[in-house]
């Protein structure tokens, strides 16, 4: 279950663009790992490298090591595919798959993993909705389009399915970025009670966020237009808001940015 | 209802208010609207022409105008049926149909999903060209060139599974290649620029947050292709097979070219010749002089018009209907 990740010397192109520089990091299991920085530090663009969701878009290229428990996710031998059946990814947007039901929706990647049998999908199903914190709203409408719930019930399902798999580390890119406040803070407290259970990386906008939820806080920036995302500093979440250790990152936090 | 001056609980809403209007909206309008009606009205046209120059002919037939296999216009009498030229039609388009329809696929997918950008771009510039192919080169083609290719195999289907009715021997010499087996492979040819150009448009439309959301749970390029990609085109894909199908219900010249005339009726084999609607009367046309003899064809040509409608009608109901959009 929940594994660490060690991330050694990475540095992520898009074509010939140079998108992060040289980041090094340890994110801890059973945590919360909350990602900030001003648009364009390249921090989607590291969370999105630690599933090998990076190289999906053509042309984007990996240097460095990303370490899951020890284990090198770029190394030659390792197949993408099963990396990213191990590391869940919750985007920005929801994005359940309009034409399957609630229901298979969720159990979706189970079914990809070759998982057939009727009672394990359905007891699957069960435990991911009720882990999603959805179990009760959906109960009655499983074999519904998912399309048709709510945006923040959407979102939920998203995590739902990611969390079928029983992954190994939890990837949310501005998971609330699209949600009201209350579906907003449904999906926080979701996040406080599967960091039980995961390894969780959060992108966030917004900081308010990242205080709330997270344990350890990475912040990121850009010195320019055009120029690679550096990671500044990465420390205990308190420590960032209270106390950091950069006066780059003060004054992000403090909005005197720029 | 109309009006809409109440809504559904019976209140009554305020009427709408007189407003400015523009005379550029108002001539814009008009020339749209005059535009719509003008494409209503002459489908209208064309269906009544088509029915009071049948009716005549159809009053004076002396065979069963829906059972009968033969088509006799000449000498005086007219005894002419559709049988025949119903069943050589929907036999050769349908059999193209299946042809094109997985390979028009495969090509699309090819297009959108796997082949690098640069390669993609011609090669789909290729397929469309094949649009623009005459008929007429592709009917001599299809007798002078692929029908004599096509006939081994012809042969062997016919030796081997010829205990299938479609395989059976069929009222026509299989040699040369003259079939309507050998026409359902060359319209399928022709087919594949119309499915193939609509279905790449509807499956380059998958959003992308769906391919990522199906990539990241860990599906391989193909399930992803499976999951997101073909149900989000497919009431596209299949519309767009349903106007091929409709293209190829009225191809008329290279049908005509690479048929055989056939001596006996249709034994519904893939291996017959004969007529399809549209080649029956492009090779009667130099004959429409007087208006029954005349008359029969245009009844042919009626039904045609009522098929290819109810094909129509059936894609835009699977496309209207199924539709999946986030």
């Amino acid at each position: 279950m929940a594994k660490r990740i060690d991330i050694k010397g990475l540095n992520l192109y898009y074509g010939r663009f140079h998108a992060v520089d040289n980041v090094t990091l340890s994110i801890p299991p059973r945590n919360v790992t909350a990602f900030i920085g001003p648009s364009g530090c390249g921090k989607s663009t590291v969370l999105r490298s630690l599933n090998r969701m990076h190289e999906v878009i053509p042309g984007a290229t990996v240097d460095g090591k990303v370490l899951l428990d020890g284990e090198d996710i770029y190394d030659a031998g390792v197949d993408p595919v099963e990396v990213r059946r191990t590391i869940g990814m919750v985007f920005q947007r929801p994005n359940p798959f309009p034409t399957m039901s609630i229901r298979d929706n969720v159990v979706a990647g189970l079914k990809l993993a070759g998982v057939r049998s009727k009672s394990r999908l359905e007891e699957v199903c069960e435990r991911s909705l009720r882990g999603a914190n959805l179990w009760e709203e959906v109960k009655d409408r499983l074999d519904r389009p998912g399309g048709g719930l709510s945006g923040g019930q959407q979102q939920r399902l998203c995590i739902a399915r990611a969390i079928a798999v029983q992954p190994d580390v939890l990837l949310m890119d501005e998971p609330c970025s699209a949600l009201d406040p209350i579906s907003t803070l449904a999906i926080e407290d979701l996040i406080t009670e599967l960091k039980k259970d995961y390894t969780i990386v959060i992108v966030t906008h917004n900081m308010q966020q990242a205080a709330r939820v997270s344990d350890m806080t990475a912040f990121f920036n850009l010195s320019g237009v055009g120029r690679p995302g550096q990671l500044v500093e990465a420390d205990d979440t308190e420590k960032i808001f209270s106390n950091p250790g950069k006066k780059e990152t003060e004054d992000y936090i403090s909005g005197r940015f720029g | 209802m109309i009006g809409a001056m109440s809504d559904p609980l019976g209140n009554s809403l305020p009427a709408r208010r007189p407003t400015v209007r523009r005379p550029g909206d108002t001539i814009f309008q008009f020339l749209t609207t005059a535009s719509g009606l003008a494409i209503v009205l002459s489908i209208v046209l064309i269906g009544v022409f088509l029915l009071l120059k049948a009716v005549p002919s159809l009053a004076a037939d002396q065979a069963n105008f829906l059972l009968s296999p033969n088509f006799v216009t000449t000498g005086g009498k007219l005894a002419f049926g559709i049988r025949d030229l119903f069943v050589v039609t929907v036999l050769s388009s349908v059999f193209a149909l299946v042809i094109a329809m997985p390979v028009a696929m495969g090509i699309a997918l090819f297009l959108t999903q796997y082949a690098p950008r640069q390669l993609a771009r011609p090669f789909a510039y290729i397929v469309d060209l094949l649009a623009a192919v005459p008929s007429v080169v592709f009917g001599l083609w299809g007798i002078k060139v692929f029908g004599p290719v096509l006939e081994p195999l012809e042969r062997w289907l016919n030796g081997n599974l010829g205990w299938f009715p479609l395989f059976a021997n069929g009222n026509v010499s299989i040699s040369g290649g003259g079939t309507i087996f050998t026409a359902g492979v060359v319209l399928a040819v022709m087919l594949l620029p119309i499915i193939t150009s609509v279905s790449r448009e509807v499956f380059q439309q998958t959003p992308t947050m769906q391919i990522e959301g199906a990539l990241a749970l860990g599906a391989t390029r193909w399930e992803m292709i499976r999951t997101t990609v073909i149900p989000f085109g497919r009431s596209g894909y299949i519309a767009a097979s349903m106007l091929g199908l409709g293209r190829a219900l009225g191809e008329t010249v290279a049908v005509l070219i690479i048929l055989r005339s056939a001596p006996e009726p249709s034994r519904i084999s893939l291996f017959d010749g004969g007529y399809t609607f549209a080649s029956k009367i492009a090779s009667a046309a130099s004959e429409f002089t007087e208006a029954l003899p005349t008359g029969a064809y245009i009844s042919a040509g009626l039904v045609l018009f009522v098929l290819t409608f109810v094909v129509n009608a059936i894609a835009r109901w699977i496309a209207g209907g199924r539709v999946h959009r986030p």
